[in-house]
């Protein structure tokens, strides 16, 4: 086993007792941890738990208050990027790195272009990268604009970047967010052959089946804290999820059968365009019915978006038909909302709550007309209150301060605010945008058996989400999504791999 | 013949009226390039010409007055670089204040120290940039074509016209073939992919704003001790900007830059020969509608002439390192 024969050599990662504060938030609290050399690391834990912040530490992004660091068994003090360059360690970031109007090559030495002029530093990179594209089959076009590079392909740059520096150590933070399953496997199977070449690699995400198939030994962190470190093979994903949220959760989700009954929503040949033009949602037909969840799932861009935007009234259809309880809805958020169509958007940021307004004038937001919050020509401030501080009771919004600035909420409590406003209207249709993005599990768990409930109840659902798995465990039924086209319905059951062709594109 | 030399002229007067513009694009390309928006060009030329005319009158030399000009207006920029790079102000705020502050404290200094309406004093022309003819200009004079060319048009200009023209080329030799322009170029299409390269954002964009303020502080002096022999009161005339509407019909890149200040520098040239000028079939057209027509067409070519223009992603924008 590698990691058998990295044990006797130095770690190739030491944190001693790293503590961070950001003002009044603990974000690590005395963290020690060691990574050794030529294995996969996972590390996981709930967002905000302190792993980004943790990985930003290393990456000399930021400083920590106190602790030590040490490479290969060397202490190392690691200021800036630049330090953490130097000592042989890279970062793949979320978001990338990378300027989109520039080639793959400027993209590459930008900060070690090697001399004032351009000129020579070009030649070494393309040499380098000739070699790089041998030793591990990161195949990519030297040449091409970044803007032009499919998003697997972006990353590869990243990681090529980091190895063109020299990184002995790569962090990857939650890098399979953005891709397909089979980028994602292709991602894992460079990740493996950069392990097998001696390279150490510190994985950073929340999906623990990730974690279960690539990692050698994983750490969960909790609150700030490290709570454990585990080989994996001697883990399982319900012990990972127990150790991240700090009590038992379900992880899969439990719904009984139902039998859909009459059509709530039904769009035929929608055509949407964006705002530039383009063929956003190429004529896509479908239906969903009142006591089911119908699921959309698709790399994220394939048009979902623009969907649900057309549908609840946001962008005006280019051309095609939404039926809404057998009568055509007209574009037109309010109307929608009058005829009882609820909406939780993707972006919940942007379309779905005002970050410095209370958490009560957020639970009225688009629907503050209604009758129940009026006291004349005034808002009714006392009934608004009392309506809040009962939704948040029941939606186990925490803390339960109707006053308190959203902004100051988690991920999670904010998107259960927007949940309770939109489910507690008691709508027909409920279409959901990835209800549980930037939502720790605990809060996932809970968000999903509510959407169970609505169905349960016998409303329709439409769910649009990119995480294949939150698709699969709550729809009845799977719609795929590529290209702006429906590319086949099957049902939650279908396997993995054969769902991750149809949303690249294969037919069904 | 009399057309030929119609030409010349218009042209040799359209390429010295373009000069201050192109210093000023230039300007605004190396800062915009790099992400920080400037509108005070303006007033960074105004300094510029005050300083200029100021230094180039108590010592006599055209050259102290450059480099006076320079630093008054690299302070001006360092300003505005304070205030959106430091302390991530808002950049449209920033320059329009440093308009502000320019044609105030220029106008009120002028009056105290001067006393002569806002002015500085009337320069000799040895405190002055004066253009020497190139050898056998006069002689060359009536060749058609090459001749006019060669002695209206390339000869006797002043120095400082031709060092805008050499900025050009420079200026995409920095841009595009080094190190510096490269990440020049990054530091305002994506800050964050600089930092984590482990390049100093706020440092690569001051060096930025520094070049912007040299430049300036060139098209300044070259309005008060070049083109002009003193500083008269808010001498740039909307100058500053039209310099920012040539950026912008260049999609900020320094070749069309200098086409688009020519372009302007033709029309402003067209306007001057045409004042009293009566047109055939139209008549006499007023002085104001020629002056207005440089301004009347950026709206036009701004509104959609010249397609898409798209500005440095992260322009604007201030960096802050995210959580």
């Amino acid at each position: 086993m590698t990691s058998d024969k990295a044990m006797a050599a130095h770690p190739a990662i030491a944190l001693a007792h790293i503590d961070k504060r950001f003002g009044p938030v603990h974000a690590n609290k005395d963290i020690s941890l060691e990574v050794e050399k030529g294995t996969i690391h996972g590390i996981v834990g709930e967002n905000g738990a302190g792993k980004s912040t943790l990985m930003s530490i290393l990456f000399g992004f930021y400083q920590a208050d106190s602790g030590d660091i040490q490479v290969d068994g060397k202490p190392t003090r690691i200021a800036s990027p630049t330090d953490a360059i130097r000592a042989g360690i890279g970062m793949v970031h979320q978001h990338f790195m990378l300027v989109g109007k520039f080639t793959v090559l400027e993209n590459i030495m930008l900060g070690a272009e090697g001399g004032f002029l351009l000129n020579s530093g070009r030649a070494k990179v393309r040499r380098e990268l000739e070699r790089l594209e041998k030793d591990y089959g990161l195949t990519v076009d030297p040449d091409a604009l970044i803007d032009d590079l499919a998003v697997g392909l972006q990353q590869r740059v990243e990681i090529l970047k980091a190895l063109y520096r020299g990184a002995e150590v790569l962090i990857l933070d939650e890098p399979t967010g953005v891709l397909t399953p089979s980028e994602a496997e292709h991602l894992f199977r460079i990740l493996r052959q950069l392990k097998d070449q001696g390279k150490t690699i510190v994985l950073i995400t929340h999906k623990l089946k990730e974690i279960m198939a690539i990692t050698d030994r994983v750490s969960v962190m909790r609150r700030g804290e490290m709570v454990a470190t585990l080989p994996t093979r001697e883990t399982s994903p319900e012990q990972l999820a127990e150790l991240m949220v700090g009590r038992r959760v379900l992880l899969r989700v439990v719904k009984a059968e139902r039998q859909p009954e009459r059509v709530v929503l039904e769009v035929k040949n929608l055509v949407v365009k964006d705002t530039a033009g383009t063929v956003k949602v190429n004529g896509v037909s479908f239906a969903v019915r009142a006591g089911e969840i119908v699921g959309i799932a698709g790399v994220a861009g394939n048009g979902q978006s623009e969907l649900l935007e057309a549908i609840t009234g946001i962008r005006p259809p280019f051309s095609g038909e939404i039926l809404l309880n057998g009568k055509p809805l007209p574009c037109d958020a309010a109307q929608a909302r009058a005829r009882k169509l609820a909406h939780v958007p993707e972006d919940r940021h942007r379309l779905g709550i005002v970050m410095s307004f209370d958490a009560c004038e957020n639970v009225i937001l688009g629907y503050h007309g209604d009758e129940i919050y009026q006291n004349g020509i005034f808002q009714d401030r006392r009934a608004i209150v009392a309506d809040t501080e009962k939704k948040m009771q029941d939606f186990d919004v925490r803390p339960q301060d109707p006053h308190l600035r959203l902004g100051l909420f988690s991920g999670g409590n904010q998107q259960k605010i927007v949940l309770a406003r939109e489910i507690e209207q008691d709508p027909d249709l409920l279409i959901v945008g990835q209800p549980t993005r930037g939502v720790d599990v605990g809060a996932i768990e809970f968000i999903h058996r509510r959407l169970i409930a609505m169905r349960d109840r016998g409303k329709a659902v439409l769910l649009v989400s990119v995480e294949l798995d939150e698709i699969r465990g709550l729809a009845d039924r799977v719609l795929v999504m590529c290209g702006g086209n429906i590319t086949g319905e099957c049902a939650p059951e279908t396997s993995e791999k054969q769902i991750g062709l149809m949303m690249a594109g294969a037919a069904a | 013949m009399e057309w030929l030399d119609l030409f010349a002229q218009i042209a040799g007067s359209a390429i010295r009226v373009s000069v201050p513009l192109l210093f000023a694009c230039l300007a605004g390309l190396y800062s915009e390039r790099a992400g920080v928006f400037d509108i005070g060009l303006e007033g960074k030329m105004l300094v510029g010409a005050f300083a200029a005319g100021t230094v180039a009158a108590l010592t006599g030399s055209a050259w102290a007055g450059l480099i006076a000009a320079i630093l008054a207006s690299v302070f001006f920029a360092l300003i505005h670089g304070f205030a959106s790079i430091t302390h991530r102000g808002n950049q449209i705020v920033s320059g329009v204040a440093i308009n502000f502050i320019a044609a105030g404290l220029t106008a009120q200094l002028g009056e105290t120290w001067f006393d002569i309406g806002g002015q500085t004093p009337q320069l000799p022309n040895e405190a002055r940039f004066m253009g020497a003819p190139w050898p056998f200009a006069a002689e060359l004079r009536n060749v058609p074509v090459i001749g006019q060319v060669y002695s209206q048009i390339l000869s006797g200009q002043n120095i400082l016209v031709y060092m805008a023209f050499l900025a050009v080329p420079l200026t995409w030799w920095l841009l595009y073939r080094t190190r510096f322009g490269l990440r020049l170029r990054a530091v305002g299409e994506n800050p964050a992919a600089v930092d984590t390269a482990g390049i100093s954002v706020p440092a690569m964009r001051y060096a930025a704003v520094t070049c912007c303020g040299v430049l300036c502080g060139f098209a300044g002096a070259y309005l008060a001790i070049a083109q002009g022999a003193s500083f008269i009161e808010n001498m740039t005339a909307g100058k500053g900007f039209i310099a920012l509407a040539a950026l912008i019909f260049a999609k900020w890149r320094p070749i069309p830059a200098m086409w688009a200040c020519l372009l302007f520098g033709v029309l402003e040239a067209v306007a001057n020969r045409l004042q009293g000028v009566p047109i055939t079939g139209i008549g006499e057209v007023p002085v104001q509608l020629m002056q207005a027509v440089p301004y009347i067409l950026t709206v036009f070519l701004l509104a959609g002439f010249i397609g898409h223009a798209v500005a440095p992603k992260a322009g604007g924008v201030p960096y802050v390192k995210e959580k």
